[in-house]
């Protein structure tokens, strides 16, 4: 066969429509006439299970909630206009996730591929979850094949980069971290199709951050700031982790939490729903020894559920 | 002269979407996915150079993809193949591999005829590509 003609390998070419997606391959197209049913499309693509699943497992965090069913209605609405025969270009949906430690930022993340991979936007909808160490190498010429093959395993999905200023140092001008930097945006703006983006980290470094790669900034939609919880918030945390692990409070016992609650976001180093977690963890390990330290007594199956203020009150937080 | 190779040589070539299926059947199979090239047409050259090291702990054909069109632009005058290797215990080997690129033309091969002693005739298949040194073989381009 002559280099005149030949059937295939042709793909240096533009890309053919078919890779857009499982969405181009599935409905038929519609004509000028056509009307769609929004609410049965929404039905079929069962976002609704990750959005009740946020709702559920996520307290607060209603800007974040916001953005997120915004992302989800834009999705599907473009891939109606896109049956249309109308122009759906791909929304860039690289992302930065900002807030203090333990406000929810991997959760959401791992909760953003789902719901993407479910409207179509990307082919598996896995997490990779990486931090500077993944990305930058020890000696010249190292960062560029790491990252790529970071870059190439989360590939259809999203790749979570947390403390993402790490990337960047300031002090060192040589540092690797500045190649890693240029390789992400360059796959960022070019393989928009196939990968998601999220940067994470606090909000004044990250802001910093942008400040001194304003391509990053600028290649990133949307900047979802993740705001700290307040009391309440934390109590329905607390509650929500208990159920799950089927524990409760006592009636003494919410009121005691509530109070460790409040000396504690006063202290130093306090990370939200990750100290919740540790300290109903501690408080488990308090319970076991308060159960098994009162002789002569039997306990029922209530008794091994709950929590007594005791359990709490050891805490070095009410010892300050 | 079309030179055919690998798993699918009785096929057309395949389109990259083609490619990008049958690399997802090879990830979803829990195989690792490397990208080789080379510009010795004849078919007992083992030895490809390898575009990168292999893949592992893909799992979206994308970045295989990525890869071959990487190799692709920087090789568009040698044959590209994509392999598969099955580490599972008993198989441990190539379970699948395929050629995604070719030259835009290739020249094909010569017979050779050996005359040995008492007129025996030995043959041997000569690349009329290799008639070039490496590199400059295929329209000069490539290495």
């Amino acid at each position: 066969m002559t280099g005149s003609q030949r059937p295939g390998f042709d793909m240096r070419g533009p890309a053919p429509a078919a890779e857009d997606g499982p969405a181009a391959e599935a409905p038929p197209p519609l004509g000028s006439d056509d009307t769609v049913d929004l609410a049965a499309e929404r039905k079929a693509t069962d976002i609704d299970a990750v959005l009740d699943m946020l709702d559920r497992e996520l307290v607060g965090l209603a800007q974040v909630k916001t953005r997120i069913r915004e992302i989800a209605a834009l999705l599907l609405v473009d891939r109606m206009r896109a049956r249309f025969g109308l122009s759906a270009s791909r929304p860039n949906l690289h992302m930065s996730f900002t807030g203090s430690p333990g406000t929810g930022k991997t959760t959401v993340a791992m909760r953003m591929a789902d719901l993407l991979h479910r409207l179509g936007y990307l082919e598996r909808g896995h997490l990779v979850a990486v931090t500077r160490d993944d990305l930058v190498g020890q000696y010249i010429g190292h960062t560029a094949p790491k990252t790529k093959e970071v870059l190439k395993r989360a590939m259809g999905g999203v790749l979570f980069i947390d403390e993402a200023y790490h990337l960047h140092r300031t002090d060192n001008e040589r540092d690797y971290g500045q190649e890693a930097i240029e390789i992400l945006l360059q796959v960022m703006e070019n393989q928009r199709d196939e990968i998601v983006v999220i940067l994470a980290g606090y909000r004044d470094r990250m802001e910093q951050f942008f400040g001194s790669n304003p391509g990053f900034s600028s290649r990133i939609a949307h900047h979802i700031d993740f705001p700290d919880y307040d009391i309440d918030e934390l109590m329905a945390i607390a509650t929500l982790l208990l159920e799950r692990e089927s524990f409760r409070f006592s009636e003494q016992a919410e009121q005691t939490f509530r109070d460790y609650l409040e000396r504690r976001t006063r202290q130093p180093r306090f990370a939200n729903a990750r100290s919740v977690r540790n300290a109903l963890e501690r408080a488990r390990l308090r319970q076991a020894n308060r159960l098994l330290s009162a002789e002569g007594r039997r306990w029922g199956r209530d008794d091994l559920m709950r929590f007594e203020p005791e359990d709490f009150l050891a805490s070095r937080v009410f010892a300050s | 002269m079309r030179i055919t190779q690998g798993t699918f040589s009785y096929l057309p070539d395949l389109t990259d979407e083609e490619i990008t299926k049958q690399v997802q059947y090879a990830l979803d199979s829990g195989w690792a996915l490397s990208v080789e090239f080379t510009d010795d047409p004849h078919p007992r050259n083992h030895y490809w150079d390898m575009w990168g090291l292999p893949m592992f702990d893909l799992h979206d054909a994308a970045g295989v993809l990525y890869e071959v069109n990487e190799c692709r632009r920087a090789y568009p005058d040698c044959y590209i193949r994509v392999t598969a290797f099955d580490a599972g215990y008993g198989r441990q080997t190539i379970a699948l591999s395929f050629l995604v690129n070719r030259p835009a033309a290739e020249p094909g091969f010569r017979l050779d005829r050996h005359e040995g002693s008492d007129r025996r005739i030995g043959y041997a298949l000569h690349p009329y590509a290799a008639d070039r040194p490496a590199g400059e073989r295929y329209g000069g381009t490539g290495t």
